[in-house]
């Protein structure tokens, strides 16, 4: 039968052509290609957070734009802000909630230590209720940052083993 | 559907809205008793983010207390830093120089824009226009490369200092400015063509979360949301601090109290304090940037690198900080948000002995209940966004 | 109304309710008798020429190291007359008891909230006294001078994590 569709993108170069891989390489490409990240938004830096996603740093050149809030849709989840006590338990939950495989960024100096806040209601560091994958330091950090770590966490996705995490 | 069905009104159900919620914009938790669509009850829940910034200023000087004053309301930085920076400088009785204060103006504008369009850009996102969203972030974008121009920060500038602002203002600052303000009016009829006169935002808006004059008055409202109900009240006129007095601009008032008016009013701010940093550009006086009191305000760098006294003078300032006489003093300004107020009790020491903050998002959250009882669940959230709260400054 | 004026009137209709009165930097405050802070409050808030109709603030200072009290200190202004004053009420550290003022200001209900949150002081006939922003089964009042500002309690949190680990 004839042909009726038009080529685009790489396939128009390389015509009708099988590509050999590894499953892991295959899996690992397209889970870091198509990050759902959850915007866990605190304070200060779920602004930077938002600029991300806006027009001028555009997360979406990196196949990462499709934020949900919901934790069952997402596989990164990035705690943008100061961690209380009584917010403890609910990013734990939320946490509990995503489906594996999932990555975390503790995003900002109060995600990572408590930043500037060594207080009774401030929990030093979310490392204390769940596993971080990136550390991305600065008060709050720029988008660059941000993109910054959400390359990291591909690199790490890329690199890892898929059966680990699954 | 049966009879029975429609009259049982004896089931409520009990919702739970947030903490982490796309449309509570940040992590406030609403306890929602619900008939149905209709909302029987709405319990507010703070305290998520209760940070403890009050406990920490008394473990710091008054200088060190600056960068707290950024994170309370963490779109709008330089007002939160002009209020603190106010309240310090009635405490110890200095004036601060003129130019330094129409700097102060220029920026809290500024930041009263950007803060404006953080709101309209959620607001609107949280009622299902999306491009505004995208739209309002070109500006704040432009907005934030300024205050990175000016302070070296994007968000946390802490700029404004005791005593005047940290730093004159940067070559090409005033051009680059001049260049934003003459643009944006053409960018707010963008957003106006988009909102103003849709019916869909009219339908989600008009005659929304209501609340009257009286109410409004008597839940402590203030800034745009009690100008919404139709009450002429702005810190910026009634109590003119930082040389507002010498500007024009008139200060828009709605009239019922609904989601709706409370929209135009801030998209009518928007244009008179575009106004006002046009104004500002102009009639910016040359003049020092800082008041020069000894044992409050530090000496220019210039003289630091080169005199020995000036030297001594700075490391003792930093190092003992300022000790401002016995006292107490309130001092508010008209934050993006309403009145922003700090009170300060001074015993005489380097630190303050107390430090407390009137956010504003606190007070107009708290009439949030006596707005929606009554209406529908999506009213909630065009209500809580035209609010405009922030949960920095309302957990601390 | 300038300040005197304010001081003069009140002073005139309470001569035993106003202990004390002072002005510093312009602004006048006037230290109450707890006992009658609601007369005193109503008829600020219902005088023709006094028209204090907005309370912007409300809160407390711990001054038990010098005097053995707290003080609960409440800022009025008036948005016809544009007139403030300030309001500080002695309350015994012992039985920190204070009538409320909710029912003549309303905005007065989450303060008093946070001042009780924060200090321990109880406002009698408030109509729903809770804590508002430290957790439910926070122990102490974060905001007294004997409270230790790293003092955490952190109670189920580290349980949370360790529990998930094993």
């Amino acid at each position: 039968m004839e042909e009726r569709w038009v080529r685009v993108g790489i396939e128009s170069r390389l015509g009708d052509n099988v590509l050999t891989t590894t499953l892991e390489t295959m899996i690992n490409w397209a889970r870091k290609s198509s990050l759902w990240p959850m915007p866990f938004g605190l304070a200060c830096c779920a602004l930077e957070m938002m600029a991300v996603v806006a027009p001028r740093y555009d997360l979406a050149r990196f196949g990462a734009e499709v934020f949900r809030f919901s934790p069952r849709q997402s596989d990164l989840m990035i705690v943008a802000g100061t961690l209380t006590y009584k917010m403890a338990s609910v990013a734990r939950k939320i946490y509990d909630q995503m489906p594996e495989p999932k990555w975390v960024i503790a995003m900002g100096a109060c995600a990572i230590s408590g930043g500037i806040y060594n207080t009774y209601s401030v929990v030093q560091g979310i490392d204390q209720i769940m596993p971080v994958d990136v550390y991305l330091p600065g008060c709050p950090p720029r988008p660059e940052a941000l993109i910054q770590a959400i390359m990291e966490i591909q690199k790490k996705i890329e690199k890892g083993s898929f059966e680990k995490k699954a | 559907m049966t009879e029975s069905s429609t009259t049982n009104t004896t089931h409520l159900m009990t919702i739970n809205m947030g903490p982490q919620h796309p449309s509570t914009h940040g992590v406030l938790r609403l306890l929602l008793e619900l008939d149905g669509e209709k909302i029987v009850k709405a319990t507010p829940h703070i305290g998520f983010l209760h940070r403890g910034v009050e406990k920490l200023a008394e473990f710091r000087t008054y200088h060190q207390c600056i960068p707290l004053t950024d994170r309370l309301d963490y779109v709008a930085p330089f007002s939160n830093n002009l209020a603190y920076a106010l309240a310090v400088e009635k405490l110890i009785g200095i004036d601060v120089p003129e130019r330094a204060q129409h700097i102060r103006v220029l920026l809290c504008e500024l930041t009263r824009i950007s803060s404006h369009l953080l709101w309209l850009a959620t607001h609107a996102l949280d009622i299902g226009a999306m491009t505004v969203f995208f739209y309002c972030f070109r500006e704040r974008e432009t907005i934030y490369d300024l205050f990175e121009l000016v302070s070296g920060a994007r968000l946390h500038t802490s700029f404004i200092r005791v005593g005047g602002v940290a730093k004159d203002l940067p070559g090409g600052f005033l051009e680059k400015t001049r260049k934003f303000v003459t643009e944006f009016p053409s960018r707010l009829r963008e957003y106006e063509t988009l909102l103003t006169d849709n019916p869909i935002w009219k339908k989600r808006t008009v005659g929304v979360g209501v609340i009257s004059a009286e109410d409004a008055i008597d839940y402590g409202l203030s800034g745009p949301s009690l100008r919404g109900s139709g009450v002429n009240w702005d810190m910026r006129k009634s109590e003119a601090y930082s040389s507002y007095n010498k500007y024009h601009f008139t200060v828009p008032v709605g009239k019922n109290g609904d989601v709706y008016d409370r929209y135009a009013v801030r998209i009518e701010e928007m244009r008179q304090s575009n106004n006002i940093v046009h104004q500002a550009i102009d009639i910016l006086p040359k003049g020092d940037i800082t008041a020069h009191v000894p044992k409050v305000t530090l000496p220019p760098k210039e003289d630091v690198e080169t005199k020995m006294e000036a030297m001594i003078h700075h490391f003792k300032l930093i190092i003992q900080g300022i000790r401002p006489p016995k006292g107490e003093v309130y001092a508010s300004i008209e934050a993006p948000k309403g009145e922003l107020g700090f009170y300060i009790v001074s015993d005489g020491s380097s630190k303050p002995y107390r430090l407390k903050i009137r956010p504003p998002s606190f007070v107009n959250l708290e009439a949030l209940p006596k707005m929606v009882e009554g209406r529908l669940l999506p009213d909630v959230v065009a209500t809580i966004g035209s609010l405009d709260i922030v949960l920095g400054e309302i957990d601390r | 109304m300038d300040s005197e004026a304010i001081a003069a009137v009140i002073k005139a209709k309470f001569p035993k309710a106003i202990v004390d009165s002072s002005i510093f930097r312009s602004e006048l405050t006037l230290v109450v008798e707890k006992g009658y802070i609601t007369e005193v409050a109503k008829f600020l808030k219902e005088d023709k020429e006094l028209n204090f109709n907005f309370l912007s603030d409300l809160c407390g200072v711990d001054r038990i190291e010098t005097d053995g009290v707290f003080e609960v200190v409440y800022h009025l202004y008036s948005i016809d007359k544009n007139h403030r004053v300030r309001l500080k009420v002695p309350v015994p550290s012992h039985e920190p008891y204070i009538p409320t003022v909710v029912n003549i200001w309303k905005t007065a209900n989450w303060h008093e909230r946070e001042t009780y949150d924060m200090f321990g002081i109880i406002f009698e006939g408030h109509p729903d006294l809770r804590k508002i922003l430290t957790s439910e089964d926070f122990e102490g009042y974060p905001l007294r001078k004997d409270y230790p500002v790293d003092k955490r309690q952190p109670p189920t949190l580290y349980d949370t994590y360790r529990r998930s680990k094993e």
